[in-house]
């Protein structure tokens, strides 16, 4: 391709990724080393139905003056990323001083909020990713194997937790773990603990999550996988039959290797995906026991007080997260490109 | 989602209204738009601001349960998108910080001589909003529960723990107590209400200073946890709303619950008809023997934004005092709210509100960083409901929490 038409082609598309990607990452860097100025607070008097109280209130002309002065806010550095919301240097020095035992140890740092959040995302990328991507591929197999006739109801019905809106499909699953709900009441029936709730566990919460995320994510990899079954070369197939490789021999000996490089390219944007697990714990309402730092970054931007100096430290904190996940799976892809 | 749509359909009805049934406002152009919350009162208010529009004077309105997420960054633009916000006692401040609502003064004087004093809300000597509801948390019991077990309405949180405990083991019901403890804000404010009621104060004084880490935190935390033995399983999942459901389910007998909310639960349609017909309202409660009811005050009223034009504030002035003037109150609307408007009588729900003032109820804190404690309370507090923290911790965690976000903010150095 001659250097003008490659520009052409791709300066679009540069232009966009710029703008779009490349200034928003380097805006947030800016906002995550800066906070909001100090308040001036003045004490006043308010007055409601109810009565006059003595309060306190910002003082508005100080603080325009301050932020004519300084727009960006105030310069903090890295204080953000250092402090008990997010890494907490500090308080992980005093808890490793102050335990005795390793146990002890991590017990403390897991009241530390960003902890917390990373044992969870951790959790939950390290067990979907794996699990649904060999679901996704055993549904594959299965439904490769049936006749013709049926393939086209079954992948409909494989695909359907996929086609399902994750937000409706948690909401669908929400109501049947409810202690009220079919599921949960199934569970306390099981168990023999009428006073047992999915919703009220934080280990039942998590190991519901990381179903949901299973289940949800699964069809993905079917897809793919089944895509990749059709590219198996039969002639191989057949020789492999001809020298009495049984059916597991097959599937382990030339289906998976054939399959290798789209399992790392599905490795990839799983670990990409689950890593920023948001959707499930918002529509589970699971706040109270699973947290992920994508919720987090939510929180933060929510509510009444918006703290958007964490949430740009907690965003560059995930991005530098991903991009630590992703590089085996990057430097080996760029192995094989490079082999190839 | 469904919430957005919920708020958009009487919306849309309150626009095509508007233009049938049209008001003398005083105001004959400019552009009126309206971000609150979404209940039957605001609903109400909106519905008659919208009967100023005329051809050249727009009334919209955008009433959603995510107002607070939407109305300050609607409001920091210039022009600004919304041009009032309904508010209350909590989230006035957020637009206080972040000076975005105007002093109306100006216009108290010029169009507003007929609002009554104690409607107009002064911070610093300047009126900042005028308030036209009150609202706050009381008992509702169910009459015909207690009578079975002959217990008479309880005054205060032990009584009703007894109570509750009784119902249990006659087998009436077997999560009897009702609570919006939803982690995150429900869960907050509940133990806002109750610590007051314990007599605790949130802040060293003068100061942004937490101070909740004491014998009263650790006991309005081990109350709340008594009540939680008596709740649904999934207690950390239920915010108001789900709360409501329970009850109308049957399901339970003594709650504490907003006024704003108890008139859905006696009315008939959509109801139980046992559940309907034997919900009652009390005063709020006190507890650990003391005399201020463990629960807050709260108001709702309504803002005028900064960055709008002098035509277009004059024009939101006006329609939301005809929003909230005498002539909203009718026999539909008069069960709504204990509306703070002349001609306001009270329904027998409305009792509990009524009660909660009488009472000498103290009014949510207004100070600017109480949002980022009641942030940090609403995320700390379920570990130690769920048991795995003892209330010392939650609550020094709960102030390390706010300590990290009041630095942030630069309220503490």
């Amino acid at each position: 391709m001659r250097h003008k038409t490659f520009l052409a082609f791709f300066l679009p598309t540069a232009t966009a990724m710029f703008l779009f990607i490349a200034l928003p990452i380097v805006s947030v860097l800016v906002q995550s080393v800066h906070a909001p100025h100090e308040q001036v607070i003045r004490e006043v008097e308010n007055c409601t139905p109810f009565g006059c109280t003595k309060s306190t209130t910002v003082d508005q002309d100080a603080t325009a003056a301050l932020r004519a002065d300084q727009p960006l806010g105030r310069f903090v550095g890295l204080g953000i990323y250092g402090d008990r919301s997010h890494l907490a240097f500090s308080e992980l020095a005093a808890a490793w001083a102050g335990s005795a035992r390793l146990g002890d140890f991590f017990d403390r740092i897991l009241h530390l909020p960003f902890y917390r959040a990373l044992a969870f995302t951790l959790t939950y990328m390290a067990t979907v990713t794996p699990l649904s991507i060999a679901l996704g591929f055993f549904v594959a197999l299965a439904v490769n194997a049936i006749p013709r006739l049926f393939r086209g109801p079954v992948i409909f019905v494989s695909l359907l937790p996929m086609i399902v809106t994750p937000l409706v499909g948690a909401l669908i699953l929400f109501w049947m773990v409810d202690s009220r709900g079919i599921i949960g009441a199934a569970v306390q029936w099981a168990a023999g603990d009428p006073n047992l709730s999915l919703k009220a566990s934080t280990t039942l919460t998590w190991i519901m999550l990381i179903v949901y995320g299973i289940w949800s994510t699964a069809p993905f990899a079917f897809v793919v996988y089944y895509a990749g079954l059709q590219t198996v070369p039969q002639d191989t197939l057949e020789s492999a039959m001809i020298d009495g490789a049984s059916r597991w021999e097959r599937v382990r000996y030339i289906v998976i290797p054939h399959l290798l490089p789209l399992t790392t390219f599905m490795a990839l944007i799983k670990i990409m995906d689950n890593f920023r697990v948001f959707e499930p714990i918002v529509s589970f309402n699971a706040g109270a026991h699973a947290q992920s730092l994508s919720y987090f970054i939510y929180s933060d931007l929510g509510g009444e007080t918006r703290l958007l100096s964490s949430a740009a430290a907690t965003s560059v904190l995930t991005i530098g997260g991903v991009l630590v996940l992703l590089s085996p799976v990057l430097v080996r892809t760029w192995r094989s490109f490079g082999r190839a | 989602m469904h919430k957005v749509l919920k708020a958009a359909i009487p919306v849309a009805a309150f626009l095509a209204s508007a233009s049938i049934a049209s008001a003398d406002c005083g105001a004959t152009s400019g552009r009126v738009n309206i971000v609150g919350n979404e209940f039957p009162a605001i609903k109400t208010v909106a519905a008659n601001a919208a009967k100023c529009a005329t051809g050249s004077l727009t009334v919209s309105s955008n009433l959603t349960a995510n107002h607070q997420k939407i109305n300050l960054p609607g409001m920091q633009g210039n022009p600004a998108e919304y041009t009032s916000a309904i508010i209350a006692t909590s989230s006035i401040v957020a637009l206080m910080n972040d000076n975005v609502i105007r002093p109306l003064d100006a216009l108290v004087a010029a169009h507003g001589a007929d609002i009554p004093k104690n409607q107009l809300i002064t911070i610093n000597g300047k009126v900042m909003a005028v308030a036209f509801m009150a609202n706050s948390q009381h008992l509702v019991y169910r009459k015909d529960v207690l009578e079975k077990i002959g217990v008479q309405p309880p005054k205060t949180y032990e009584e009703l723990l007894a109570a509750a405990k009784i119902i249990r083991e006659k087998g009436l019901m077997k999560n009897p107590v009702g609570g919006a403890y939803q982690a995150g804000w429900n869960l907050a404010q509940e133990f806002v209400n109750m610590y007051i009621g314990y007599g605790g104060e949130f802040f060293k004084p003068g100061s942004a200073e937490p101070a909740i880490n004491n014998p009263q935190g650790v006991a309005a935390l081990e109350m709340m946890k008594a009540l939680s033995a008596y709740m649904n399983p999934d207690f950390l999942t239920h915010d108001s709303n789900a709360t409501s459901a329970e009850w109308k389910a049957g399901n339970v007998a003594l709650m504490s619950m907003w006024g704003s909310r108890t008139g859905v639960l006696t009315v008939k349609e959509g109801n139980d008809p046992v559940v309907a017909a034997n919900t009652a309202v009390g005063a709020p409660l006190t507890v650990g023997g003391g005399k201020i009811p463990a629960t807050t005050l709260w108001w709702d009223g309504w803002t005028v934004a900064k960055n709008i034009s002098e035509d277009d504030a004059k024009a939101t002035f006006l329609a939301m005092k005809n929003g909230i003037s005498p002539s909203i109150l009718n026999d539909e609307t008069m069960g709504q709210a204990v509306w703070m408007i002349k001609g306001y009588k009270p329904a027998p729900v409305n009792e509990g509100v009524m009660q909660t003032m009488a009472m000498g109820a103290k009014p949510y804190p207004m100070l600017p960083y109480m949002g980022l404690l009641h942030t940090a309370i609403g995320d700390g507090l379920a570990p130690f409901l769920a048991g795995k923290k003892d209330a010392a911790t939650t609550l020094a965690d709960i102030q390390a929490a706010y300590v990290t976000a009041a630095k942030e903010k630069g309220f503490l150095k």
